[in-house]
């Protein structure tokens, strides 16, 4: 035991207890410095983060790893967490939300999924993602007066139990096939013993469990639903680290304890990305209004990720790390902007979006930006994490010639995208605006779009250390 | 080539972008300031673009030649794992030219703008735009690597699009925004696979280190046809060559001054450029297939285009078809292997084109009308547009010595050598185009002024009213449409001469027209041809039949226009009033648009459509059906308000019962 390793994760929930236990004693209407500390705070998790850059360690009765891989995630956690905590300054008082359990629910939810990259044993990884989850229903459902946000939570936490359910259904199959929870262990006994129907069937249920926290299909449906009803601080939450920690989970056990099953689920994976990012595009397309076009925006986008996993070299997952660092940024930098535009102009919907950069321009160009890196236009970081990403899986379709076929219809499906993007630029930039009134942005809103911009146009533009990072980190996974 | 180093040509752009920053973050407020500031910043970049061509003709003249006049600065953008990418500039006679082109354009298309754009609310914006839109096409023009190349391809297209939608009150303008984007974004994929391909092949992103992979056999038979053509289909959507030309003319919308910059003279011959870099590459394909496409493919969009040219009303449109049929020469040139003459014709064309549009714009200006039909007799009023816009029509229409002869001559010249077909596709576009332009010369600047009497004389004829600048409510417009309203009350002496910022660029750009063409000239020793060469000695054989018949197409397009629209001696319906299905199929630009707005809305929307279906109904009815069947599970979970919930649920499970089983059986069966 090294409870060394573990203090981001300690910090954070010090961190959470400490917030609720000020909240007690601070007077109404002083709350808001809640937040304050929340993001100050988040510096402890982040230095004893980086102090494990380098480390690789296993503790814990091998439950625990701490790796190049979990710090890459935990960081990208942390800044994920950052940027919603100072996104929610200007929310949670507009619609009076409790901020004391509400700041503390997302460092949980953090610690959650920091502890989702660091487990290499089924029983951790189910209680990880438990934790993780059950503080996101409640966060969803946070807006106590809302109906919809109400609904969102009840949604969130009915679907996401039976997918719990599928996920233990799937991983006691496979304790029983191998007699093991332990990642490495289950990859020997399944090398050992051959791939039988209850292995794949033990296989596709844990899929199935990651893939609903991912929102592939067709374990997607509840993500429109509950993207448009959740505070749109948590909607972006959901969008990037949630699905990141999904994604942090399926690449360690898919690639460990599953890798002597390759073959069965790399088509499996193949066929999901292409289906998941098809729909997602295109029914992206039709929607009237934006958070849930950028719940279909974030089908689509697991499906990208997905190449890599269908491919399954290093290359491949060091540019599934990459997309999703750059897609994190991005996809936070987006719904900054959206909150800023919903708290002044009371809606969601695209059409209200007309001749906004005249009202707002700041806000509108970081919108702007983050739709095109969305949509893979240079020189966002959407743009070289994708060339990256989807270089790597042509690289690996050497050995497995469907991944041609693959990249290929990444790249149809990005061109697609850029036609729902485009139309919320094209309301922002053209359209004609209902009135010329300009819009006031919070200060605290203005500082994590910013933040978040440059983040895409760094990456976008010097990836190196991003892309090293993630190269060294998925070396890692393929020992 | 000691006095300039290659490092300088990074500040070629970094001038612009300085001035878009600075409009954006500082100045915006200050009009006056914005404008000189972006100015000033194009012409320290023309100032060093000068600085790099002088550099290079001083050593062509000392004869140096080949890689001597080729420097290149390569550094590594980012090296991970096995995957570097690098970044770097290249100079050489090509991008020199491509620098000085681009600079002097913008340069004066700059200053005219102030004139042009004189009391728009968004002028700071508007340079801003520009600025940035020379630092991208700055940045695509030296690139020595694909993928930098494709940053800028990307970001050119972007600010097109900004700009083409700059007027955003008018819905044309925006939609022809979209529609531009779009439609060159289909190219782009082209583009992106064809780098990708080649990228995979030579493992190389560098045009140098490709060239050599090719050589060497990397990358060689059906798959390097392939490849090309797809980065051809970039060039395809930038360069507007059929079938992706439909959105040029739709850019009109866009502020004139834009059309002509990025429109007629630098981004739309970026198409032309590629396949000129890449050059090289093309030709290594087998038998030169690939150089076979680009040569129909340029022939037919030359002759496509400039028959629509000929029954345009909208001034600009004319421009606009002229355009695309010009770049289609350029690509003929290209493909027939007369590499040299392609890249001399986007040279002269970029001058002569430039003055087309700007001195529409500056007829526009004056008549506050872009419909040809209620113009006329302008030649006496605007006698230095008249003047300047004549010296252009000559060229494009090339008659010796304007500059267009030159290059157009040459093309044909080469494509005679090459391909009967395509000489003759080439000498029939070059009949049309002298008599498109001609026409619209006549229309606009000679006869009777046939400008309606009342302020609102845009409603002669469907399909144009959108076309003309006063239909929509801009600010800009409304002072139009009130100066129009002063104007008419003294009928057409209200009308005048443009200020002279406006002027002197046209007059600026008059020189190159008239004599460009010369340093291609065989009393010049083809030295143009010898320089893009880089030194090769250049001897053509001049043929003088091809010559000839040039001067004698150019000279009787010009005399039937001058018969119909002049002398009206043969009416103008001759054609259209027999035949009036062809005359209204050709207006209605063949169509393409209608069927490419059916493709759309059928097929993609369409497609659209049936995902979110299936996502409604079938993913959720297979779903019910498994709900049903499973009664007790979905009556018990159905009490719960919402609905959907035991459906979505239930996709979950049913999801991943039905993938096992696939899983299984397929696995079971192998």
């Amino acid at each position: 035991m090294n409870l060394n390793l573990l203090l981001p994760e300690i910090s954070l929930c010090v961190l959470a207890v400490v917030l609720i236990v000020i909240d007690l004693l601070l007077p109404q209407g002083r709350k808001s410095i809640l937040g304050y500390i929340a993001l100050v705070g988040l510096a402890f998790p982040a230095v004893f983060t980086l102090s494990l850059a380098g480390v690789q360690q296993v503790s814990f009765s091998g439950a625990l790893v701490v790796d190049q891989v979990s710090v890459f995630f935990k960081l990208l956690f942390l800044i994920a967490a950052a940027l919603v905590i100072l996104s929610s300054f200007d929310y949670t008082r507009r619609l009076s939300i409790l901020q004391g359990e509400y700041y503390a629910l997302v460092l949980f939810a953090t610690s959650g999924m920091m502890l989702m990259a660091s487990t290499r044993e089924l029983i951790s990884i189910y209680i990880a993602l438990e934790f993780t989850s059950i503080t996101l229903y409640v966060l969803a459902a946070s807006i106590r007066n809302d109906a919809k946000s109400s609904e969102a939570g009840l949604k969130y936490l009915l679907l996401g139990a039976l997918s719990s359910g599928a996920l233990l259904y799937g991983m006691a199959l496979t304790f029983g096939l191998t007699g093991s929870t332990v990642l490495n262990d289950i990859a020997s006994a399944l090398a050992q013993r051959g791939i039988s129907a209850a292995a794949v069937l033990g296989l596709v249920f844990i899929a199935a469990g990651f893939g609903f926290k991912i929102a592939t299909v067709p374990f997607h449906m509840w993500a429109p639903d509950v993207y448009e009803g959740a505070p749109t601080p948590i909607t972006a939450f959901l969008s990037v680290a949630s699905k990141a920690a999904g994604f942090a989970l399926v690449l360690r056990v898919f690639l460990t304890a599953f890798e002597p099953a390759e073959k069965t689920w790399l088509p499996l994976f193949m066929v999901l990305a292409a289906v998941t990012m098809t729909l997602g595009n295109f029914v992206a397309i039709r929607q009237t209004n934006i958070k849930r076009m950028l719940a279909y925006s974030s089908i689509a986008h697991a499906g990208y990720v997905l190449t890599g996993l269908a491919a399954a070299t290093a290359g491949a997952t060091s540019g599934m790390l990459v997309y999703l660092l750059a897609y994190t940024l991005t996809n936070l930098g987006a719904f900054i902007a959206i909150i800023a535009f919903s708290g002044q102009v009371g809606s969601d919907q695209i059409e209200d979006y007309n001749g906004l950069s005249r009202r707002a321009p700041v806000v509108s160009l970081g919108l702007a930006i983050c739709l095109l890196s969305l949509a893979g236009v240079p020189p966002m970081a959407g743009f070289i994490s994708k060339v990256y990403l989807f270089a790597a899986v042509f690289d690996a379709a050497a050995k497995n010639s469907g991944l041609y076929y693959l990249v290929v219809i990444a790249l149809l499906n990005s061109a697609v995208s850029i036609f729902y993007y485009l139309r919320v630029v094209k309301a922002m930039y053209f359209g004609p605006a209902a009135t010329e009134e300009s819009l006031h942005t919070a200060f605290s809103l203005r500082v994590a779009l910013s933040a978040a911009v440059a983040g895409v146009l760094i990456v976008g533009i010097y990836p190196t250390p991003v892309m090293q990072a993630a190269s060294v980190a998925a070396q890692v996974l393929f020992h | 080539m000691e006095s300039f180093s290659i490092e300088y040509l990074g500040l070629i752009p970094l001038f612009p972008l300085l001035a878009f920053v600075i409009i954006a973050l500082v100045t915006r407020p200050l009009k006056r300031l914005s404008a000189y500031l972006s100015i000033l910043a194009v012409f320290a970049s023309l100032l060093v673009s000068a600085w790099a061509l002088y550099s290079l003709v001083i050593a062509f003249l000392s004869h140096a030649s080949g890689e001597a006049l080729v420097k290149e600065l390569t550094v590594t953008w980012f090296s991970v794992g096995g995957v570097a990418l690098p970044a770097g500039l290249i100079l050489d006679p090509l991008t020199a030219m491509m620098l000085i082109v681009v600079t002097i354009v913008s340069f004066l298309v700059q200053v005219y703008s102030q004139g042009y754009m004189h009391d728009d609310p968004g002028y700071s914006k508007y340079f801003a735009f520009i600025s940035l839109f020379t630092t991208s096409m700055l940045i695509l023009v030296m690139a020595n690597n694909f993928l930098q190349l494709y940053i800028g391809w990307e970001l050119v297209g972007l600010c097109s699009y900004l700009l083409i939608g700059f007027w955003y009150h008018k819905p044309e303008a925006a939609a022809a925004a979209k529609k531009a984007f779009l439609t060159t974004r289909l190219g782009d994929l082209g583009l992106l696979v064809g780098i990708l391909i080649i990228y995979f092949t030579t493992h190389s992103f560098g045009f140098a280190e490709i060239e050599h992979e090719i050589k060497v056999g990397a990358l060689s038979g059906g798959l390097l046809t392939v490849a090309m053509v797809c980065v051809f289909l970039g060039a395809v959507g930038k360069s507007a060559q059929f079938p992706l030309h439909v959105w040029l003319p739709d850019a009109m919308e866009g502020p004139t001054p834009v059309s002509a910059l990025i429109h007629a003279a630098t981004m739309v011959a970026a198409g032309v450029y590629l396949v000129a870099r890449t050059f090289e590459m093309f030709a290594a394909s087998p038998d030169q297939q690939a150089l076979l496409v680009v040569a129909y493919v340029g022939g037919f969009t030359a002759i496509f285009a400039a028959s629509m040219g000929l029954v345009m009303n909208d001034i600009k449109k004319v421009m606009a078809y002229s355009t695309i049929s010009q770049l289609g020469y350029m690509m003929m040139g290209l493909g027939v292997g007369a590499y040299a003459a392609g890249v001399f014709h986007l040279f002269n064309h970029a001058f002569f084109k430039a003055l087309l549009f700007l001195g529409s714009g500056s007829v526009i200006h004056a008549v506050h009308d872009q419909d040809m039909r209620n113009m006329g007799g302008l030649g006496g009023k605007l006698k230095i547009t008249f003047v300047t816009m004549l010296f252009a029509s000559l060229a494009l229409a090339g008659i010796p010595p304007f500059s267009g002869f030159w290059s157009k001559d040459e093309i044909l010249a080469g494509a005679f050598e090459k391909d009967t077909l395509l000489y003759i596709i080439g000498a029939v576009a070059a009949f049309f185009t002298a008599f498109y332009i001609f026409r619209a010369m006549f229309m606009t600047f000679t006869g009777k002024y046939r400008g309606a009497p009342a302020h609102d004389s845009h409603g002669s004829a469907g399909g144009h009213g959108h076309d003309s600048v006063h239909a929509s409510a801009s600010p800009e417009d409304e002072l139009r449409a009130k100066v129009k309203e002063h104007a008419s009350g003294h009928g057409e002496h209200g009308i005048h001469e443009s200020p002279w910022v406006m002027t002197v660029p046209l007059i600026l750009l008059a020189i190159p027209s008239l004599l460009s063409g010369l340093l291609g000239s065989p009393f010049m020793g083809m030295a143009f041809q010898s320089f893009i060469e880089k030194g090769a000695e250049v001897h053509e054989e001049l043929n003088y039949t091809v010559m000839m018949s040039s001067i004698a197409i150019a000279v009787a397009g010009i005399l039937l226009s001058s018969l119909v629209y002049y002398f009206k001696i043969i009416p103008a319906n001759l054609i259209s009033r027999p035949l009036p299905w062809l005359h209204a199929f050709v207006l209605n630009k063949y169509a393409m648009d209608d069927l490419y707005g059916w493709i759309v809305n059928s097929v993609v929307l369409g497609a659209s459509r049936a995902a979110l279906w299936f996502d409604q109904y079938v993913v959720d009815g297979i779903v019910n059906g498994v709900a049903n069947l499973v009664g007790a599970a979905g009556g018990a979970l159905r009490k719960v308000e919402t609905g959907q919930i035991p459906n979505y649920g239930l996709a979950i499970f049913a999801g991943a019962v039905v993938i096992s089983a696939v899983l299984i059986i397929s696995g079971s069966t192998l």
